[in-house]
C-alpha cells in the first residue's frame, strides 16, 4: 500500500510493489497468450518489430501542394517511412481557396487543395505502394478519397491492391476538432459510403480511422479516450452491417489513432487492455471470423496535449517518452509532435528531431530486438487488465445513454468532456499537476530561441491562379453534369462515392462538389454549450 | 441590491475548430463570477458582432488559434468602427509574445499570449468591473 493514495488520470489506485499473485488474480495465461494469436494482447502479428518497424510518420503539410511536396521529399528523404497529410481549414470545412471565408487561411494549417491537380501535384514521384499515404480528412473526406483513388487510377496503379488510409472519423469532430459540415447522420451515411465502396473495390484501402486522440487532447482521461472510441467504431460498424456487408468484409480495414502524453505505464496498459478488448469485441459480439478483422491497428502517437511552451526543448524529451510508450505498447505506425508544435507548423529542424528521436529508438535502444518486451511484468500485465475493465465500464456507461451517435448529436458527451479539460487545467494552474518548466522549475525570465515557420502570403495567391487556370482549362459541362449527378444521387440517397469519384476526375472543385451535397444534405448546427 | 455581474461573450471567429481552450475559460469566468454566453465554432465577425449586441454584454473575447489573429481582429476593428460600437473587445488563442503589441494597436482592448494563465485573464475582467 503507497503511504500516499497514487491514483491515476483514469482514477485506477496504483500499489507500491507489484507480484506475481496480483497477475494470478487480475489476468489468465490465455488473456496474455502470445503475440499474432487472439486475444493479441502482446501484439497483432507475431514476429511484430522483429520482422518489420513500425512506420514513422510525421503530420506535414502547409501552403501550395508545391511547399509540401518539397516538405515530403525531405521527410522521405530523413527516413520517414510514410506520409501523412495536413490540410488547410478551407479544404477541411469544404470550401475553395477563393471563398471568401477562406482569407488568411489558404495554406496556413495545412496544404491547400481544391481540384486533382493538386494531388497531381503534391504526389509527383512518390511511389504510392512503397511510401502509403494517410489523409487526415474528416469533413470532406469522401472527396479528397475520391480523389487520392482518381490520381491512383490515372497513374496507372492497381486499384485493387492500393494501400493507404483516410482519417474520415466524423464523429469524432463534433466532439473536439470541429471540422464538420453535414449533419450528425448525413455525416456517418457519408462514412459509411466510404467504407462500403473501399470494401469492393479498394479492399486494401483504410478509408477510416476512429479518434481517440482528439477525445483525449479534449479533456477525456486514458479510460474515456478508449471507451469512447471504441463506441464510435461501433457505431460506424453498425450502420455498415445495416448495408448487408459482413464484418469481415471490411474490419480488417479500420484503423485506430490514440494519443499518448501523461503517466508512461498508463499509456502502455491502456493500449495492451485495449487491444485484447476490441479483439474480443469483434470476435464475440460480432461474431467475425477472421484474425484480422480483430486486430487493433494504430498510429499511437506522441500528443500536442503534454506539450508546453516553457522551455519548448523539454518537449524533445517528453516526445523521446511517448515514442518509447508508442514502441512498447506495440503499435503499428509512430507520429510525434515536434517540439515546436504548441504554438507554430514544425520547422524542418524541428521535423528532423522528431524524426531522429524515433530512429534512435529503433536503431539504438534494442526495440526491435524481441516482441512485447513488457509481457509478464507484474505491473503491466495486472494494470492492462485493469484498464481493460475501466473501459468496459466506461462502455456501458455510454450505453445506458442510448446510442452515442445521439449523445454526440445531443452535446452530452461534449458536456462531460469539456467539465473535464477545465479540471485538468486547474489541476495544472494550481499546481496539483506537475509540468516541468510551466509550474515547477520556471524560468521567469526565458529567453526563446525557438525559430517559427513562417507563412507564405503568396501562397494563398499561387494557389488562386492555379485555381483559376485549372476553371478555365477543364470542360465545364461536364463539371456541371458531375455535380448534379452528385445531387440526383444524395436524393435518392444511394452511395456516394460513384458521382463523386466523376466529379474530381472532370476536375470539379472541392467546394462545387461540398455544395452539391450540402444541397440535399444541409449543413450542421452546432449545439452551443460548454 | 446584487451588483450586476460582467457579461461577457466568447467568440470563435474564422475556420479554427479549436475549442477547448475558449470552453475552459468559460467554466472559469462562471466559477469567477461572471455571465458567459459563447457563439460556439465557425462565426463570422459579423456574426459575433450581431450576437454580442443581442445579448447586450460588456465585452467580447475572440479566441483564435489558426493563427489568423492579425487578419480577423482587422475585421474586428473595422466592423465595431462601421457600427459605432464601443464595447471593448480583446484576443487570446494561439497568440505569439511579438503580436500582443500589435493587436493592441488595431484596437484590442488586450491581447494575451499563448501560455496565458487562467488568473491573469481573470484578473483583466476583474478590472474592468470598476
Amino acid at each position: 500500500m503507497n503511504e500516499k493514495e497514487v491514483l491515476w488520470e483514469s482514477g485506477l489506485r496504483i500499489k507500491s510493489v507489484y507480484t506475481k499473485d496480483d497477475i494470478d488474480k487480475n489476468v489468465t495465461e490465455e488473456d496474455i497468450g502470445l503475440p499474432g494469436k487472439y486475444p493479441f494482447t502482446r501484439g497483432i502479428h507475431p514476429l511484430m518489430y522483429t520482422k518489420q518497424p513500425f512506420t514513422i510518420r510525421q503530420y506535414a503539410g502547409f501552403g501550395t501542394p508545391e511547399e509540401t511536396h518539397e516538405r515530403f521529399m525531405y521527410l522521405i528523404k530523413n527516413g520517414q517511412t510514410g506520409l501523412n497529410v495536413a490540410f488547410d481549414l478551407p479544404t477541411q470545412t469544404g470550401l475553395d481557396s477563393d471563398d471568401n471565408r477562406a482569407i488568411g487561411e489558404v495554406g496556413r494549417v495545412g496544404m491547400a487543395v481544391d481540384t486533382l491537380a493538386d494531388f497531381e501535384t503534391v504526389f509527383k514521384d512518390i511511389d504510392l505502394n512503397k511510401i502509403t499515404v494517410s489523409l487526415t480528412i474528416n469533413g470532406s473526406a469522401i472527396v479528397l478519397i475520391a480523389m487520392y483513388l482518381a490520381l491512383a487510377q490515372k497513374n496507372g496503379y492497381d486499384i485493387s491492391k492500393l494501400r493507404g488510409t483516410a482519417q474520415n472519423d466524423i464523429l469524432k469532430e463534433f466532439i473536439g476538432r470541429g471540422t464538420w459540415i453535414f449533419p450528425v447522420d448525413k455525416s456517418v451515411k457519408l462514412v459509411v459510403d466510404t467504407i462500403e465502396y473501399c470494401a469492393k473495390e479498394v479492399p486494401k484501402y483504410s478509408p477510416l480511422s476512429v479518434c481517440g486522440y482528439h477525445i483525449r487532447e479534449s479533456g477525456a482521461n486514458p479510460v474515456q479516450e478508449m471507451a469512447y472510441a471504441f463506441c464510435i467504431a461501433k457505431a460506424y460498424i453498425d450502420e455498415t452491417l445495416k448495408r448487408g456487408i459482413t464484418i469481415d468484409e471490411f474490419a480488417s480495414r479500420l484503423s485506430f489513432n490514440f494519443d499518448i502524453h501523461g503517466n508512461f505505464f498508463e499509456q502502455i496498459a491502456k493500449f495492451r487492455g485495449g487491444r485484447r478488448l476490441w479483439a474480443k469485441i469483434i470476435r464475440e459480439h460480432y461474431k467475425a471470423k477472421e484474425d484480422s478483422s480483430s486486430w487493433l491497428r494504430m498510429i499511437a502517437g506522441g500528443g500536442g496535449g503534454g506539450l508546453t511552451k516553457e522551455q519548448p526543448e523539454n518537449n524533445i524529451i517528453r516526445s523521446a517518452y511517448y515514442a518509447m510508450i508508442s514502441a512498447l505498447s506495440g503499435t503499428q505506425t509512430m507520429a510525434l509532435c515536434s517540439y515546436d508544435e504548441a504554438y507554430t507548423i514544425p520547422t524542418e529542424k524541428a521535423a528532423e528531431i522528431s524524426l531522429r528521436t524515433m530512429q534512435i529508438l529503433l536503431y539504438e535502444m534494442g526495440i526491435c530486438d524481441t516482441v512485447d518486451p513488457l509481457g509478464g511484468s507484474y505491473y503491466i500485465e495486472t494494470m492492462s487488465a485493469e484498464m481493460e475493465n475501466a473501459i468496459i465500464k466506461e462502455m456501458a456507461e455510454v450505453d445506458t445513454h442510448g446510442d452515442i451517435i445521439k449523445a454526440i448529436a445531443a452535446g452530452k458527451i461534449q458536456e462531460a468532456i469539456s467539465k473535464q479539460a477545465y479540471k485538468r487545467e486547474k489541476d495544472i494552474q494550481d499546481g496539483r499537476t506537475l509540468k516541468v518548466g510551466l509550474n515547477c522549475f520556471r524560468k521567469e525570465e526565458e529567453v526563446r530561441t525557438v525559430q517559427f515557420h513562417p507563412y507564405n502570403e503568396e501562397a494563398a495567391q499561387m494557389q488562386l491562379e492555379k485555381l483559376n487556370k485549372v476553371k478555365s482549362e477543364r470542360n465545364s459541362l461536364k463539371v456541371l453534369e458531375s455535380l448534379s449527378k452528385i445531387i440526383q444521387d444524395a436524393r435518392a440517397d444511394i452511395n456516394l462515392m460513384p458521382a463523386v469519384i466523376d466529379a474530381v476526375k472532370a476536375y470539379a472543385t472541392v467546394g462545387e462538389i461540398t455544395d452539391a451535397i450540402k444541397e440535399v444534405y444541409g449543413e450542421y448546427e452546432e449545439k452551443i454549450y460548454f | 441590491m446584487e451588483k450586476k455581474k460582467l457579461k461577457i461573450l466568447l467568440g470563435k471567429p474564422g475556420l479554427d475548430g479549436h475549442d477547448v481552450g475558449v470552453k475552459v475559460l468559460a467554466h472559469a469566468l462562471v466559477d469567477a463570477g461572471f455571465e458567459v454566453v459563447y457563439t460556439g465554432l465557425r462565426k463570422t465577425i459579423q456574426q459575433i458582432v450581431d450576437k454580442a449586441v443581442e445579448k447586450k454584454v460588456d465585452v467580447i473575447g475572440l479566441s483564435i488559434l489558426s493563427g489568423t489573429h492579425l487578419i480577423l481582429c482587422e475585421q474586428m476593428k473595422n466592423e465595431m468602427s462601421k457600427r459605432s460600437l464601443s464595447i471593448p473587445w480583446i484576443v487570446g488563442g494561439n497568440i505569439p509574445d511579438n503580436d500582443t503589441e500589435k493587436l493592441k494597436e488595431i484596437g484590442a482592448d488586450a491581447a494575451f499570449a499563448t501560455g496565458t494563465s487562467i488568473e491573469t485573464v481573470i484578473n483583466y475582467f476583474k478590472s474592468l468591473k470598476d
